[in-house]
């Protein structure tokens, strides 16, 4: 059990850089635990609430000689306290201005190896953290801090994917810096992490060419909820049988939005593009986020000041 | 096999809803779950049964109502059927289809005693 907020997540465990969990000082930090608990409580609220009004309109049943039993709505999403959660990171990380992306792929696909180049070439011009799911070892962290960037290692145990309560836990550990990147390599799997919102701005899938023409349909659910699909390893193309078309195509199939870019960390082709894309995101998070902040400074302001009083 | 995630956030609606309304057992419980949801309706079954175990809900009767999966082909400008992602409209043979509904995994409603 954690030992901050109480929740049950026994097997998941978090290992980051050499800093506990950071204290009441550190009030801006992205996921403070009073926070977790308002949000539980709210929730908790908002639910009684909700099957009160309408279990009220249900009749309760009573058959004779049986015990007697009653049929309640409930009427919730299974994963709404997942989406609760995942909308708290979504609005802590748009406050403080951070692009953060879902990194999703089957294991193998060369996420961490992107990462690592990702911030060696960009990691000058913003400031990029990042948060490492696997089942087990912190191997994939240690890569990440080798470049001297931020991580932190969630091990997720048995569990096959990441969600929004773990990810919640690893930013208030990771505290990531203002108007930044961030990262979330989620558990390779291309199936299990497609359902978990984790309050990201948006989900990035990666398809190795070395996988073959046909995952966007094989696994269409995943393909379908990212924005953009990066095709790596693209230095292999000319000692493979791969249809790129054909593989795009295919990814249009599931996802006629989705935006794709081939990438290869090793000889760095279509890196640019990746990295002007990133940037684009990551600036535009960092406006709105500047913007967001100066209207609630001018409303703090007294209302003579704030409508611009000549003062004559 | 996140179906076993899924399966334990159900058990926990409904533990909360048996704290909230005082009932002691669950004798049957309906989720709907979409045509495109991210669930396969076996593997959830057989990941209640075992979540559920010696719980208020320890072999309740689990009734998965299916929603049918439908989307907006833009080409048509039509809604239509969807059974699966990746499928071509019916009428026109093309792609650009927006899904409209089938993605749902909600629990509806639960007998209890």
């Amino acid at each position: 059990m954690c030992s901050t907020c109480g929740c049950g997540s026994a097997e998941v465990t978090f290992e980051g850089e050499a800093h506990d969990h950071p204290g009441p000082s550190a009030s801006g930090a992205l996921h403070s635990h009073s926070h977790e608990h308002e949000l539980a409580q709210a929730s908790a609220h908002d639910h009684a609430h909700d099957a009160f009004a309408v279990e009220s309109g249900f009749a309760h049943t009573h058959a004779p000689g049986l015990d007697a039993a009653r049929m309640l709505r409930i009427e919730q999403d299974i994963l709404a306290k997942n989406d609760g959660y995942a909308a708290h990171n979504r609005t802590a990380l748009r406050e403080r201005g951070i692009f953060a992306l879902n990194l999703v792929s089957g294991p193998g696909a060369g996420k961490t190896a992107l990462l690592v180049k990702t911030i060696q070439a960009l990691g000058g011009h913003y400031p990029i953290s990042v948060i490492e799911g696997d089942q087990q070892t912190s191997r994939d962290a240690e890569r990440i801090r080798a470049t001297g960037a931020r991580a932190v290692q969630i091990n997720t145990g048995k569990g096959c994917h990441l969600d929004a309560h773990m990810v919640g836990h690893a930013l208030a550990q990771l505290d990531p810096p203002e108007h930044g990147i961030l990262m979330i390599e989620n558990v390779g799997n291309l199936v299990c992490p497609a359902a978990f919102d984790l309050g990201e701005a948006h989900k990035v899938v990666l398809l190795s060419v070395t996988e073959g023409e046909d995952k966007p349909l094989k696994y269409p659910d995943m393909f379908r909820r990212a924005s953009l699909m990066l095709l790596s390893k693209i230095d292999l193309l000319p000692h493979l049988d791969f249809d790129l078309g054909l593989c795009v195509d295919n990814a249009h199939r599931t996802n006629p939005d989705l935006a794709v870019i081939g990438v290869s960390a090793l000889t760095g082709e279509g890196m640019a593009e990746w990295l002007a894309w990133l940037a684009r995101g990551a600036d535009a998070m960092r406006a709105t986020a500047c913007a967001t902040a100066r209207v609630e400074r001018s409303d703090a302001l007294p209302p003579s000041l704030a409508r611009g009083s000549s003062g004559g | 096999m996140h179906e076993m995630a899924l399966a334990e956030e159900v058990l926990q609606i409904v533990e909360d809803a048996a704290r909230r309304e005082g009932f002691r057992r669950v004798r049957a419980l309906w989720l709907e779950i979409g045509q495109l949801s991210s669930v396969e309706p076996e593997a959830m079954r057989f990941c209640f049964e075992a979540v559920a175990r010696d719980s208020v809900a320890d072999g309740a009767r689990l009734e998965i109502v299916a929603a049918a999966g439908s989307a907006w082909c833009e080409a048509c400008a039509a809604p239509v059927a969807l059974a699966s992602f990746g499928d071509a409209c019916p009428y026109c043979g093309g792609y650009r289809l927006r899904v409209t509904g089938g993605t749902q995994m909600r629990v509806q409603q639960l007998e209890a005693e």
